[in-house]
């Protein structure tokens, strides 16, 4: 038998490997005072060309971005890289904890004008505080809550929905411990971040086994059951279900349970570190500005804004906005820090309701 | 003596063992640097409180080695993904072996080469793309039940995405190269000649089948087998996606406690246990397999 892979083959993989090699190292950056460095999932709104080439315009700072693919390593990031990064996207579950290390610098909301438009819910929420003081400026916030098919669905209210016989094998969870134990916490009327009896919750959450057709972990495994009608009643994210509705057509419809919604809050910070504080601000009030939030979420698609006047200028069909009104806020449990002890009971806790569900 | 004209005057000042040593170091290194160090670092985790990243404290506590009486739960998980491994494992045998089989006799030349690439094809292809071509078969109206309702048009649906089922049929496609190749190179070493003396003395074909080849074959199934394992046994992608609530695997709790928990000693812990018990099933296996070849 002749081999399978003969050199001339064997010399095109190489070369296609190489050539991956070269593209995925980068080059080293050099730094100049009218340049920032922002830190930041890709694709998360910072990064946008057309906004940064208006940025520059308007103030002559170049904006160059490093990226991250958990919260762990954005904060290992900060930690291990001193002086690196003027901004950085932080989630609020994260921010006092990385103030309290001293690796953040308190904001004066003066030096961000358009700060004044914030919700003051979001400017003031106390995920940002450490000392009394703010560390992070609300950019985009989002919910977790009852997204369910229009035509089965439609007007229910209540979380125990998901427990209904009505939703026997037509329920989706999403694959996330804080999320799940939080909506049972929210049902019992606990806090998400700190509930009491995770016993309880455990039961609760096995008690609805017969229910559950799928767990999600991806926004386009959740469209695509979806769409092919495997599910009706899904615990989903509010920014997705905009999406779904407006990208893809989808007959879902994003509920704020009686009971309430797991809210999540990001904010922009300045790391203690940062070399260019002045231009990294200048570049944060660029980015809760309403005009550009609003090209953003139109032309893009974006989270909801923390700043109300930016919702208020999206147009009135807008998906974003009908689903993330701020009357909602009150309504919210934000996702806050918790101990490694804690984080790990939650997913334990979510670890062994799945093994449940499997069984 | 006067030295050779021609001939290798540059073999002469090294011996064999430095020869050998010069061509197995730069595997070594490389398995050193890329596999053992690693997996070390990983061990040496398995004993901390936490991650060592950052300006934490971390203690050595053996606490982790415990999850398993701690978390009575993941019991139940680890024989469901032993018997995984032993269901795509044992499906994989029965399909690998006859198509190493037939691609060893029935075919020659070029037809046998097209037949091979088709073999290997999915390899070259990502594997979560692989997987997610799946969904789109096995959902319910899905492609499988199009096929079908073409000509039964009333027919129920047998979609089985989400389920334990959809588990197998994925992992199946993404290891079964494996077992294929493995065998082929243990059945294309079996010389016609004996073949043709057992049927020349008279044995029918399952005759020949469970007291020649089969024998002959063992080594490949045995490679395959191992190949195909240790793998599925840690799979969490495959689960995870074809699996709905079903697919809760070790390899997706361990993938939780790196992902959601950032306890890498844990997920760590957890890793080396299942090794251990790898190792365990393994050496099982190799003593009740070698007693039986001797015997035969």
């Amino acid at each position: 038998m002749r081999t399978l892979v003969d050199r001339r083959r064997f010399n095109l993989l190489l070369g296609a490997g190489v050539a991956a090699g070269a593209l995925g190292t980068r080059m080293p950056r050099a730094r100049a005072a009218n340049k920032i460095t922002v830190l930041n999932w890709q694709g998360y709104g910072t990064d946008e060309a057309w906004a940064l080439k208006l940025f520059a315009e308007q103030t002559g700072i170049e904006v160059v971005h490093d990226y991250f693919n958990s919260e762990q390593e954005m904060f290992t990031k900060l930690r291990t890289n001193p002086g690196a990064y003027d901004v950085a996207l932080i989630n609020s579950a994260w921010t006092s904890r990385i103030a309290e290390e001293g690796l953040l610098d308190p904001i004066d909301f003066n030096t961000v004008p358009n700060s004044a438009d914030l919700d003051p819910l979001l400017r003031d929420s106390s995920n940002f505080a450490f000392d009394g003081k703010p560390y992070g400026v609300a950019w985009v916030w989002g919910m977790n809550g009852l997204g369910v098919r229009k035509d089965k669905a439609a007007g229910a209210q209540s979380l125990e929905v998901l427990w209904s016989p009505e939703a026997v094998g037509r329920v989706a969870l999403y694959d996330d411990a804080i999320t799940e134990v939080g909506i049972a916490a929210l049902l019992f009327g606990e806090s998400i971040n700190d509930p009491k009896d995770m016993k309880a919750i455990v039961e609760k959450l096995k008690a609805m086994k017969p229910n559950v057709k799928l767990i999600w972990s991806s926004e386009d495994q959740w469209n695509k059951a979806f769409s092919a009608g495997e599910f009706d009643y899904s615990i989903y994210w509010s920014g997705a279900a905009g999406r779904s509705q407006k990208t893809f057509k989808l007959p879902v419809e994003f509920i704020v349970p009686t009971e309430g919604a797991i809210g999540w809050l990001d904010g922009l910070s300045v790391p203690a570190s940062a070399p260019n504080k002045a231009e990294a601000l200048s570049f944060i009030n660029y980015m809760i500005d309403p005009k550009f939030y609003v090209q953003w979420a139109t032309e893009v698609g974006a989270p909801a804004s923390a700043n109300a006047k930016a919702m208020e200028e999206l147009p009135a069909d807008d998906p974003q906005k009908l689903i993330h009104k701020t009357e909602y806020l009150k309504n919210l449990q934000f996702m806050s820090p918790m101990p490694d002890e804690r984080r790990q009971a939650f997913v334990d806790a979510w670890e062994e309701v799945k093994a449940f569900y499997a069984s | 003596m006067s030295e050779p004209q021609s001939g290798a005057p540059a073999r002469r000042g090294l011996s064999p063992g430095a020869v050998t040593a010069a061509l197995v170091t730069p595997a070594y290194l490389w398995l050193t640097v890329a596999i053992f160090l690693p997996l070390v670092a990983m061990l040496v985790f398995s004993f901390l409180t936490a991650a060592p990243f950052g300006n934490r404290a971390v203690e050595f506590t053996g606490a982790h080695y415990l999850v398993f009486y701690n978390r009575p739960y993941l019991v139940e998980v680890a024989l469901r993904s032993l018997a995984l491994g032993a269901w795509t494992t044992g499906i994989c045998a029965l399909i690998g072996l006859p198509a190493a089989l037939a691609l060893s006799r029935a075919f020659r030349g070029r037809t046998r080469e097209v037949l091979f690439f088709l073999v290997i094809l999915p390899f070259w292809t990502n594997g979560l793309v692989r997987v997610f071509s799946w969904t789109m078969v096995l959902r319910e109206n899905g492609i499988l039940d199009d096929i079908v309702r073409a000509f039964w048009a009333d027919a129920p649906s047998i979609g089985i995405l989400y389920s334990y089922p959809a588990i197998v049929v994925g992992l199946v496609h993404a290891y079964l190269p494996y077992m294929i190749l493995t065998c082929y190179l243990s059945v294309v070493a079996i010389d016609d000649e004996i073949l043709e003396a057992a049927r020349s003395l008279g044995a029918r074909a399952p005759v020949v089948f469970g007291k020649i080849v089969l024998p002959l074959a063992a080594p490949g199934l045995i490679a395959g087998s191992v190949l195909i394992f240790v793998p599925v046994i840690g799979s969490f992608m495959e689960p995870r996606i074809l699996g709905g609530t079903a697919g809760v695997t070790i390899g997706t709790v361990i993938e939780d406690q790196f992902t959601q928990a950032f306890n890498w000693p844990l997920g760590s812990a957890l890793s080396f246990i299942m090794l251990a018990v790898v190792l365990v099933v393994f050496a099982v296996f190799s003593r009740a397999l070698r007693g039986r070849l001797t015997l035969s």
